[in-house]
């Protein structure tokens, strides 16, 4: 998954340290979730394995005195994670859409779960625009990507909204 | 949040001819809240903001400012209250093309009498804050859209307003541009106190609120104040 090709990534500027290659993920992509020390090592067993990164020891033990480094392979592997469009995903099953459907076939309040859920969409917007305004770029650029896509949701949510009669002609028995 | 809503819609009525824009639209604005209006277009928000503003008056229902009814009052005393206490920012085509934007700006405190050297100073103070100082001496024709609406939003601010009713501030603009706007004019609206009434149909627009209401078929559904 892409935490190892970040860490991966993370490499082609030079060596690094278990300790310093956490530090410098948390720092450019690990803003809410920081890696845990034992999934960066594990991570690096596993490219070790796969000849996608190299260590160079120094004296002493511990595993602090190892060094990753990332061969040529390794740098492939990247230049194509990079290259590779992402699937864009569907989301053909949704939830919500399940959720508003079963409403109107049992006689439920359909415009209550869109309010309900449009009012839920929005406070988690209120606090991503807060942090994006108070934050770095970095910060705003990560925000917008979840405000955009929550935005979609709330669109969706509203033409539903104006839809409800229509849809309840077709679903109810 | 005060506990007595500065502005109250209460099953407020109005038609246009056979249009029925609102059918007993009720609602709260609370001193210093920001406050959105969302819904469909055509669902009664602008008609609404205008009641609230005094610009329109319902057929039945009633507006309160405070614990004034403002069907009962003068026509002058609407005008003083909306000239005194509101602000308004719309969508475009609210600066007066023939002033520069200082004197755009400037121009509802020389309504209310300041002295000109006073209104200008206060002015460039406004533009300073709203980051746009460059455009001061510029007529609206010769700024962008952006500009626009920061020079629209520092006149509406420039009276230190009690409510500020904004329909669509950010409709004419880019993502970029329209997120710049809302960041200043809703920092600059706290730091003076003012409410917002905001009509927004886009929901990123609608997250600079502190709460919203949904307008559908001329019926507000409102949501609860945070306490
Ligand atoms: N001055 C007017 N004359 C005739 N019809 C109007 C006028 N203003 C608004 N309407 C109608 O009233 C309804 C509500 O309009 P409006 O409040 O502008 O909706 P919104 O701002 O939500 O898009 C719409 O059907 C609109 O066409
Ligand atoms: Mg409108």
């Amino acid at each position: 998954m892409s935490v190892s090709f970040a860490l991966l990534g993370l490499l082609e500027s030079g060596p690094r340290h278990g300790y310093d290659l956490k530090r410098s993920y948390d720092e450019a992509f690990g803003r809410d979730r920081a890696l845990h020390y034992g999934q960066v090592y594990s991570t690096m067993a596993r490219l070790l394995k796969n000849g996608l990164v190299e260590v160079e020891s120094e004296p002493g033990d511990g595993p602090d005195r190892k060094r990753y480094a990332i061969t040529d392979a390794g740098i492939t592997d990247v230049a194509e994670w990079i290259s590779r469009p992402e699937q864009p995903e569907p989301y053909l099953q949704s939830t919500l859409y399940t959720k508003v459907v079963l409403a109107l076939m049992t006689g439920r309040d359909a415009t209550e779960v869109l309010d309900t859920q449009r009012a839920e969409h929005l406070r988690l917007m209120r606090a991503l625009t807060k942090r994006k305004n108070d934050g770095d770029l970095a910060d705003e650029l990560i925000c917008d990507h979840a405000l955009f896509h929550l935005e979609a949701d709330l669109r969706w949510l509203e033409l539903t909204a104006a839809r409800l009669d229509r849809l309840a002609a077709q679903v109810r028995p | 949040m005060a506990d007595q809503p500065l502005l109250t819609a209460d099953d407020v009525h109005l038609s246009f001819g056979e249009t029925r824009a609102l059918q007993g639209a009720s609602l709260h604005v609370y001193g210093g809240e920001v406050l959105a209006l969302m819904g469909p277009s055509g669902s009664g928000k602008s008609t609404l903001l205008h009641c609230l503003a005094g610009i329109l008056t319902p057929e039945s229902g009633s507006i309160r400012y405070g614990d004034r009814d403002m069907a009962t009052m003068s026509d002058s005393d609407r005008s003083t209250l909306r000239r005194g206490e509101f602000g308004f920012v719309f969508q475009f085509g609210q600066l007066v093309p023939e002033l520069t934007c200082q004197e755009n700006v400037a121009l509802p405190l020389r309504l209310a009498g300041a002295g000109r050297r006073e209104a200008h100073r206060q002015a460039a103070s406004w533009l300073d804050r709203l980051e746009v100082p460059d455009v001061a001496a510029k007529r609206p024709g010769q700024v962008s859209g952006g500009q626009g609406q920061r020079v629209a939003v520092a006149r509406a601010l420039v009276t230190r307003p009690k409510v500020i009713f904004a329909d669509e501030p950010t409709g004419a603009l880019d993502s970029l541009n329209g997120e710049l706007v809302m960041k200043l004019f809703i920092a600059a609206a706290k730091e003076t106190g003012a409410a917002v009434v905001l009509v927004t149909h886009e929901p990123r627009v609608a997250a600079y609120s502190d709460r919203e209401a949904v307008v559908r078929d001329g019926r507000v559904r409102e949501q609860e104040p945070a306490r």
